[in-house]
This record gives C-alpha cells, structure tokens and sequence, in this order.
C-alpha cells in the first residue's frame, strides 16, 4: 500500500538548509492501523504530509498503491488525494461559511458529483457519526469533537484507502479524544488504513503499529504484541523524569 | 454552467467584505459610467455639429473675391475686383471636372435696416440673388410652394422665396403667403414659396431663415448690377477631389483677372471637404481621447479589483489549503478566483452601463426641445460601444482574477493549510 525508501527531506530557508527527514524506509500495507510518534521537529508531521501529498520529498522514491509519487503535477496530486485519500486535521480544518452537511460535501463536488446526490451521501456519513441532528449548524456552533467528527465523515466520504490524521486528538479532551479513536478504530476495521501523527502515548497505545522517529530517522517500530512492554517502558520513563 | 457552490460562495466572499467590495466595484462602475458619459457627450457634440452639416454637399467649394495683395500686369495691389458672368460662363464651358455650379449675389442684408415693405409691415432681411443648382449644394425644402427654376432665371422673373423667419414677420398667421407680393428694395416681387434650410452652413453670418432669395439675372438686372458676380459655388464631378478643383478654378481665374499667380488673398475659397477631414479629425480625437480616459479610468478600478482578490485570497489561503488537501484542483481554485473577480467587474460595470445610458437618456430628453440652433444632440452610445465596454469588462475582470488565482495556486497545499491568517 504504502512503501517509501530512503526519504529525504529539507526546508531552506534563505542560505539555511534543515535537513528534516535524513533517510526513511517504511512500509505500510492495507488496512493497517499506524501512528507516527517522535518529539517536536522529529519529522513526523513532514513525513505524514509527503505521504498525503500535500508537500514533496527531495530524495528516495515513494510508492502509494504501486505507484511511484515524484514530481508529478498538482492537478494529479490533487486528484489522487481526492480518490486515494482522505485528511483529519488537529484544527479541524472546516470552512467556516458552509454547514456541516456540506463541509461533508465538499470532496465530491470536486469529483462533480450533483448537489442533491452528494447532500444525500453527506447526510448518510453525518448520520453514521451521530450528526444528523447538526447537519445544518455551521462549524462555529458545533463543539470541538463534533467538529472532527464532521472533518471524519467529510474524510471518508470519497470512499478512500488511506486516511491520514494529523494530531487529531490534539485540540480536544481526553475524553472526547477516545469518542474520536473509537472512530478511527471502526473506520480501521471497515478496512481503511489509518495512518495518524500524534505525540500522546496513549493515543498512539490505541494503535496497532507504531512508529517513533527521532532526529528525521526511524528509532523503533512497536508492533502491536509489543505494545504491553513498551506502555511498561514507558511508564518507567516517566518515573525516571 | 450554473454551479450554485461557486456562487454561494463568491457572495459570501464578497459580503465578509462588504465595504471593500464596495469600493472596489465603485472604481469599475466609475471607469465605465467615465466612459459611456464622455463618449455619449463626443457624440452629441458630432451629431450636433453634423446634423449641421451633413445634408451640404461634401464635395463643394465656395468663391468670391478680396482686394489684391500683389501688384501685377500693371495694377496696384490692393486693387478691388469681382468676377463676372463671363467666368462662370467659361468654367461651364471649360472646366469638365465641375458637377454643379451656382454663382450668388449678396443684396441687402439685416444689417443695413429695413429692406422688404408689404403694406404696413417692414422687416430688414437677406436678399440673395441665387441659381436653381445652389439648392443641390446646399440643401433648401420648400414648406409652401417651390424653390427658384431655370425659367424664373431665363425670363428674369420677379419672384422671391422666403425663409421661414420672414414669412411669420411679414404675413399674418392666417395669411397664405404664396402669391402675395413683398416690395423688396423698391421692387415688387411675387412670393412663390417659404423654405426651410437644412443645413447650418452659412455665407454671411445671419440667420437663414431670415433669408429672401430672388432668381440671379433678376438681381443683376433690377439693381442695376451688370455683370458682377459676388461669390459662387461649385461641386466636383464623382471621383474628383474638390481640392483639386478648387486649386485648379483659383489658377484659372487669377489669370482671367490679371492676378499674381503668388497672390494668396485675392481669391477667398474654402472647401467642405478640408473642413470635413477637420470635422472627421476632430470627432474621432474626442473619441480617442475618451477611450484613453475611460480606460485609464477602468484600469485604475481593475488594479482595485485585482487587489481586492488578492487581499481576499490572502485571508482564505488557508481555505483554498483545505480544498486543495481534498482534492481540488489548482483548475478549481482559479476558476473560482476568477469567476469571483469577473462577477465584480461584471456586475459593478453593467451598473455603470445603465446609469451612463440613463444619464444620457435624460440629456438627450432635455436636450430634445432645444430646436434647430443647439449644437449638442442626441447625446447616445452605440450599441457596438456597450458591447465593447462590456467585452472590455469581462476580459479586465478575467485579468484581475488571475494575477491573484496564479499566486493562490503557487503557494504549495501544505502551505496554504498552515497558514495561520493574518
């Protein structure tokens, strides 16, 4: 599904040169439930967002389905991520002038889909996330979790393989937090692979694989028998600090 | 192609920012209000000034003389001279390049106090002594009765036709004019039609329609004039250039009466078609100049625009960021710019259009009534004006949208969604 070798990626800024990502192998197949984890500046957002397309890398080869992602035009990248895949954002990421239903819209519109069979299809995904009632209330009256539940269902409304989550645990509770993973979880069962950043290690102990970076490397991959002694780990951790 | 989610969210876009869009429409709707205005007033000034003189022919030139400013042959200068019937003879004879050719005398006029009696009333008018061809250089349709004929001219005939203007002073409103008689400088002369000029071209500075004109060799032989010719006027044959003409008759007639072929102020001539080209020349100046003007002004409101947009699209890169990340296209996002900016230009613009037509709708009604002597007429845009304006508007609009849409779609996906706004 996912398959990227060597990956290297940096940001220049006037004559500075940040070397982010410093070599990557990773390998993720379909139906995969992963998350990314790793300090501030250890790369994990920059990997996720090459991964999703929205940035390019500078070195290596990065295959999604099959198919090698490198320099190819916007407007293809565009419709890749309309097809392939599906994003859930730390900020939501609404637009803040249309309602819920069709903020859950908005994918299919740029696959023209028609105004009526599309609503009909948002309110579908809305209802599975328990929004039906909010369907009509814009993003500023909804709550933080109802916020990315919304973001969720306009994520899986283009039907994707992958949906990528960028701390998207990050702006809310904890207890909402877990409303959120149980539905990351469902949609993982459904068969998507989930991919998802996030620096708590509870969120990412909900996980089935995880992967922490450090310094643009990978440091350690976690699978999912190991999870009990790494939690052990790092609780130790915490003693120690 | 209706799209409903565009439009929504253009008047969204634009009501966030209702003031600024304002504004920025107002400069578009100034530039095309400039220019539908000017434009329609350069043409009420042409159709004035034309309207003056488009029934004259446009292929004349017009005669008469001026005292020597050159001794030759034996004469001083500053000799005074006239041409005689002689000439006119001669060039009808001689010179094939003249169509029509009418000689003129100039009787008493306005000026020298009460010339024409009939019983009671008097008035001071322009007695002209004129031949049947004048009326197809310069145009004269009777209201009553005829114009002069060539019998009136072959058996001297004391008939007189007069212009409108003379025929209110000297005969009551329920007086038939035609038929009557009018002692004209002494003589009596039978009134056999009132006429109205179509033209405002005029030889002697007074009103037309104060005009009396009476057949030519009447004039010669009953004011004992002999055979003075005091001015006449001549069109060209088809395919030859009255300039030509008139260069060709001041030669000739230099040498009839031993003038010096240098002597620049002898003959007094002019010729429609030099003041035609001035005409020409200065009416498409006007509309040059409005063009320059109304386009200046429009591009001043398309700049406007095109910031506007861009100050928009500055504030929602975070939003295009979005849409990018789910899928649309950089076709999408500057489709939507553009159609954006299009919609203001297009809108504010067509505003502009109406009230500018509007505006010249009313001058045009109050201009209506002014009658025969305004100069400024039928103030109006042609309808190949409004579609070009429109056509300018689009196309500007298109201009404006996409500087900002081009800058939109460079700033990269992950970019634009990080982008925290201002």
């Amino acid at each position: 599904m996912i398959n990227i070798i060597n990956i290297h990626k940096s940001y220049v800024m006037g004559s500075n040169s940040l070397h982010v990502l410093k070599g990557i192998d990773l390998e993720i197949k379909q139906g995969e439930f992963v998350s990314i984890m790793g300090s501030s500046g250890s790369g994990k957002s920059t990997l996720l967002n090459i991964l999703g397309i929205l940035d390019n890398y500078d070195e290596g080869a990065y295959y999604l389905n099959g198919k090698l992602i490198k320099n190819i035009s916007e407007k293809q990248a565009a419709r890749l991520r309309n097809e392939l895949v599906g994003f859930v954002f730390q900020s939501f990421n609404l637009i803040s002038f249309k309602n819920a239903m069709e903020n859950v819209a908005l994918p299919l519109y740029y696959q023209g889909v028609g105004r009526k069979k599309r609503n009909i299809i948002a309110m579908e995904y809305l209802d599975k996330m328990g929004l039906r009632p909010w369907a009509e209330h814009m993003p500023n009256e909804l709550s933080g979790g109802q916020k990315q539940r919304v973001a969720i269902a306009r994520s899986l409304i283009s039907k994707p393989k992958i949906i990528f989550a960028d701390e998207p645990t990050g702006a809310l509770d904890s207890h909402t937090s877990y409303e959120v993973m149980e539905i990351l979880k469902e949609i993982n069962t459904d068969g998507i692979t989930v991919i998802l950043v996030t620096h708590e290690h509870d969120i990412a102990a909900m996980t089935q694989k995880i992967i922490r970076l450090k310094d643009g490397r990978v440091a350690e991959t976690i699978k999912n028998g190991d999870l009990m002694q790494w939690k052990h780990q790092y609780m130790k951790e915490l003693e120690t600090a | 192609m209706f799209d409903l989610d565009l439009w929504k969210e253009i008047l969204s876009a634009l009501k966030k920012n209702r003031m600024r869009s304002f504004m920025t429409a107002f400069g578009v709707f100034w530039g095309i209000f400039m220019l539908i205005v000017m434009s329609g007033a350069g043409r009420a000034l042409e159709n004035g000034i034309m309207d003056g003189i488009k029934a004259f022919a446009t292929n004349s030139a017009f005669f008469w003389t001026e005292p020597t400013s050159k001794p030759y042959e034996g004469f001083q200068r500053g000799r005074r001279w006239n041409y005689k019937n002689k000439d006119i003879e001669y060039i009808r004879e001689n010179v094939k390049e003249v169509e029509y050719l009418s000689p003129k005398l100039f009787g008493p006029n306005t000026n020298s106090g009460d010339n024409t009696i009939r019983g009671k009333k008097t008035g001071a008018f322009n007695i002209t002594g004129d031949y049947p061809d004048f009326y197809k250089i310069d145009p004269w349709t009777p209201i009553k009765g005829r114009l002069i004929n060539e019998i009136d001219i072959l058996h001297k005939r004391k008939v007189c036709i007069i212009g409108e203007r003379v025929a209110e002073v000297m005969f009551g409103k329920d007086e038939e004019p035609i038929g009557e008689y009018l002692k004209i400088n002494g003589v009596y002369f039978q009134v056999v039609g009132v006429v109205h000029p179509e033209t405002r071209m005029n030889f002697n500075g007074n009103r037309k329609t104060e005009s009396i004109m009476i057949p030519f060799s009447t004039m010669q032989q009953t004011y004992n004039m002999g055979d003075v010719v005091h001015f006449f006027a001549v069109t060209s044959v088809p395919g030859v250039k009255v300039s030509q003409l008139e260069a060709r008759l001041k030669e000739l007639l230099k040498e009839r009466h031993h003038v010096a072929p240098d002597d620049v102020q002898a003959i007094g001539s002019f010729n429609i078609e030099v003041e035609w080209v001035k005409y020409m020349g200065l009416f498409s100046g006007i509309q040059i100049l409005t063009w320059i003007v109304g386009i200046g002004t429009l591009l001043a409101g398309v700049i406007g625009v095109s910031n506007i947009m861009l100050v928009i699209i500055k504030e929602r890169t975070q939003e295009i960021g979005i849409q990018r990340a789910i899928g649309a296209t950089p076709g999408n996002v500057i489709m939507h710019i553009v159609a954006e900016s299009v919609f203001l230009t297009v809108i504010a613009g067509y505003i502009g259009l109406s009230l500018g037509i509007g505006l010249l709708e009313l001058a045009g009604m109050a201009l209506g009534t002014g009658g025969d002597e305004v100069f400024f007429r039928r103030p109006e845009v042609s309808f190949q004006m409004a579609v070009a304006a429109l056509a300018v508007l689009v196309i500007s609009g298109i201009i404006a949208g996409l500087v900002p849409a081009k800058r939109a779609v460079s700033i990269k996906p992950i970019d634009a969604l990080r982008d925290e706004g201002i």
